[in-house]
């Protein structure tokens, strides 16, 4: 088991996420990630090394080649991250509340004029 | 602040997410808020975007496309109505353009429902092509809050080393 600070740490990083976010839809090899920052290759291995031991990427061997996978299972265990997704979501149905508001008021107005 | 709280319901593995939340108002306004495109571009989209239709075709078959701009990027989404049925249900497509690659297409299903009280309840489904994906969404909301979130994930660590 790992505990939650681990995900939390991992997460922490900012070159970490980025690496999540860059994965998170194509599956790469390290070279490949490491072309995408301004820090060397040993640096970019150590934070997949971080990143694998918390769970959140695995390696998988294809020939030669070594791809990182995301696994966010993980991550939601950590609700603050689905809990980001709901206040996105919060945020525009608290709009829609309001534009809802001025549609039931032009109803009302409707009404009394039959 | 609104009494009706959204709930998003996405269990591990799988490759669903759905959006939940009721509304103070009949579904036949729900779901004109949801089509109209006057009304959609006030509502939609991060509240620190604009939006804006670029294209919505009305009813079955019809495209759609909307762009969120924030400091002048421009984020492209677009997809084709499959179903509507007002005033309970909606289905379409949702494909998000700044992806590195094309393909990555979701399908959304809007349930309209009539509540006691003049009230309704929206559920959103939105079954994505694989669990990475779908992971991929939910981690975008978090772009936002990413700042915040550090501040926040400071002070864990500050009140984690006080306890040592």
């Amino acid at each position: 088991m790992h505990t939650r600070r681990d995900v939390f740490q991992a997460i922490a990083d900012p070159t970490r996420r980025e690496i999540i976010n860059l994965i998170a839809y194509q599956s790469l090899n390290l070279n490949a990630i490491a072309e995408n920052f301004n820090v060397s290759r040993p640096a970019i291995s150590q934070h997949i090394k971080v990143l694998t031991e918390c769970g959140l990427i695995i390696i998988k061997k294809q020939g030669r080649e070594r791809y990182c996978e995301v696994r966010l299972q993980q991550l939601n265990e950590v609700s603050e991250w689905i809990e980001r997704y709901r206040r996105l979501w919060d945020e525009q149905f608290e709009a829609l509340d309001e534009v809802l508001e001025e549609l039931k008021a032009r109803e009302k107005k409707k009404k009394k004029r039959k | 602040m609104s009494k009706n709280k959204t709930t998003i319901v996405a269990e591990p593995g799988k490759q669903e997410a759905f959006i939940i939340r009721e509304f103070e108002a009949p579904r036949e306004l729900v779901y004109k808020a949801f089509t109209d495109p006057k009304l959609l571009p006030r509502w939609l989209g991060p509240c620190d975007m604009k939006t804006k239709i670029d294209v919505l075709e009305p009813g079955h078959g019809g495209r759609w496309r909307f762009i969120h701009t924030k400091d002048g990027h421009e984020f492209g989404f677009h997809g084709v109505c499959h179903e509507a049925t007002a005033p309970e249900r909606l289905i379409r497509t949702f494909e998000f353009e700044g992806l590195p690659e094309r393909g990555h297409v979701v399908l959304e299903t809007a349930i309209f429902e009539a509540l006691p009280g003049d009230r309704t309840k929206v559920t959103i489904q939105s079954v994505f092509r694989s669990v990475q994906d779908r992971d991929g969404m939910i981690m975008s909301g978090m772009e936002k809050g990413v700042v915040e979130s550090h501040e926040k994930l400071d002070e864990l660590f500050e009140k984690e080393l006080q306890l040592k």
